[in-house]
């Protein structure tokens, strides 16, 4: 049914790394990437991987919702993975026809390859143990600080925080048309990609006006609730740093350290 | 105490088309009413008689055109009212969809208090304490779009409690509601004014009308009939003229009169009257 989707793709659970600070989660997140292109040997890429299966561990976030998130990207590495290879100049290991493989290559390919397959995981990590409402937060709380030089911080977090609340009653308004446009005799699913696509237009125009009209009803609703007074809005789960966020911002210096004297040292 | 006192009130529905052609509709035309503290009005009337727009003329959502609608004593036509009367009016809409702001039911219940620059230690008791008013407290870390119609109203109206309004103007808010949500929802506008709350429940059911204090009954923009629901529903062939009916208990009580059976007019919920009957 279409009521039972999830948002995002957060996977439930009470784990440590579930109840950090969705701040410091994101924080890591943005490092931990940078880290990923600071890395420039098998065993900076060792560490990192080592760091990342820790945290999966303790997230107890099953392996196979971690290795889905890798699907829709599938074609672009083994894309990445075939220039790689085949395009880097160097001493040639095996050769057909146009086609050479340098040892440089195979190298370049490696590191290419394992670099975006933990940049996927370690992303997805994030959105599988933070809610989508603690990433919304989280953004604003990081973002506020911009607000000084104009970046309207709280208003994009709140178009955030209505988009995902919209997203199931668009969805059954969708599905609402869909099946009253069948009623009246609208085939969807005969015909070539042309003829199905225009088959859609009866769909997209009632849900764009449905969707205006919720715009309005909300829109009054939060005025009605004073919402625009210009009163400093508070929040009721104000986002505290607890002694387990200070555990991971050490761990995570300590990582980056280890990152950055990897590549001084060896 | 008057709580709301409308003088003369007018709103007008400005429209210009694409060729700059404005045209009016009138939807209120003179309105003069008192509502008092604490008490509980019902407004009927039938679609276009002009009592959503009243509805908003309470909370400053509109402002009147002519005339003045106070609000414990402020004008809302004066800018400088506009949030302190939001804020003591509370406002309950009909879509139980279209009006809750986030995905999770406490944070939507929270948002007028957080809104209003409460402490967040002040908004966790008021959410909790709003949320279990409504019998909702249970599924505080839901989703919204996972209940059924009559716990998104019963959210909503927690959120308008949370604000700790002085009045909340519920417009038609069990419209959209099966049966079962409508009562849960009647109950609890019941006893949210039993805790002293000044309601106005804007409603085309008569029998949720008649649980009322006061009746205003609106038509073409004017109040046709003003009164206690015994006052008003005596009134039954006017109400009809209005294409407005009266509450099956009470069209009962009518038709035994007419047969001869001296039933009491004071008559006006099915309880009422089948403890009358059972006599």
């Amino acid at each position: 049914m279409i009521r039972d989707i999830t948002l995002g793709q957060y996977y439930p659970g009470n784990s440590w790394v579930h109840k950090l600070d969705p701040r410091l989660k994101i924080i890591a997140t943005l490092l931990y990437i940078v880290a990923l292109f600071v890395v420039h040997d098998f065993i900076g890429f060792a560490i990192a991987f080592l760091a990342l299966a820790v945290v999966i561990a303790i997230s107890r976030v099953p392996l196979k919702f971690i290795l889905k998130g890798l699907k829709p990207v599938f074609i672009i590495i083994v894309f990445t993975l075939m220039v790689n290879l085949f395009m880097v100049k160097g001493d040639i290991l095996v050769q057909f026809w146009i086609f050479h493989i340098t040892r440089q290559g195979l190298r370049m390919a490696a590191f290419m390859g394992i670099r975006l397959v933990l940049l996927i995981i370690g992303s997805s990590v994030l959105t599988l143990t933070t809610r989508p409402i603690g990433l919304t937060d989280g953004i604003e709380a990081l973002l506020s600080p911009f607000k000084k030089i104009g970046v309207p911080a709280h208003e994009l977090a709140m178009m955030m925080t209505i988009a995902l609340r919209f997203i199931p009653t668009l969805l059954e308004e969708t599905d609402k048309i869909i099946k009253a446009q069948q009623a009246r005799g609208a085939d969807f699913e005969s015909g070539n990609i042309l003829r199905r696509a225009k088959a859609l237009i009866p769909i997209l125009v009632p849900l764009f006006i449905s969707a205006f009209r919720i715009a309005q009803d909300l829109a009054m609703a939060m005025e009605a609730r004073c919402y625009g007074s210009g009163i400093k809005r508070t929040r009721m789960n104000a986002m505290k740093f607890a002694k387990r966020d200070l555990v991971g911002g050490i761990l995570l210096v300590a990582f980056l350290a280890i990152i950055v004297l990897e590549r001084v040292l060896i | 105490m008057n709580y709301f006192e409308a003088k003369n009130l007018v709103f007008d529905y400005v429209k210009s088309d694409e060729n700059g052609l404005v045209t009016t509709n009138r939807a209120l035309d003179g309105l003069n009413f008192v509502i008092e503290k604490g008490k509980f009005t019902a407004i009927i009337g039938q679609n276009g008689s002009g009592k959503s727009t009243l509805a908003k003329n309470m909370n400053a959502l509109l402002v009147p055109t002519e005339g003045t609608m106070l609000v414990d004593g402020m004008d809302t036509c004066d800018a400088e009212n506009t949030w302190k009367v939001r804020q003591r009016v509370a406002m309950v809409f009909q879509n139980p969809d279209n009006q809750i702001v986030s995905a999770i039911v406490e944070d939507d219940v929270a948002f007028g208090p957080e809104t209003l620059g409460i402490d967040p230690d002040e908004i966790r008791v008021r959410v909790d304490e709003a949320l279990m008013g409504v019998e909702m407290i249970d599924y505080k870390k839901k989703a919204p779009h996972l209940l059924s119609g009559g716990q998104k109203q019963r959210i909503a109206i927690a959120g308008a409690v949370a604000m700790q309004p002085e009045c909340i103007v519920f417009d038609e808010p069990t419209a959209m509601l099966d049966p079962k949500g409508r009562q849960e929802v009647l109950k609890v506008i019941g006893q949210l004014n039993a805790k002293g709350i000044t309601t106005v429940l804007i409603t085309h059911f008569m029998e949720e009308a008649a649980l009322a204090d006061k009746i205003i009954v609106l038509d073409g923009g004017r109040i046709q009939m003003e009164g206690t629901p015994v006052e008003v529903f005596r009134r039954a062939d006017e109400l009809k003229a209005l294409s407005l009916g009266v509450p099956p208990a009470v069209e009962l009580g009518l038709e035994l009169k007419e047969r001869g059976i001296d039933a009491p007019d004071d008559i006006m919920t099915i309880d009422e009257m089948v403890d009358y009957l059972c006599q």
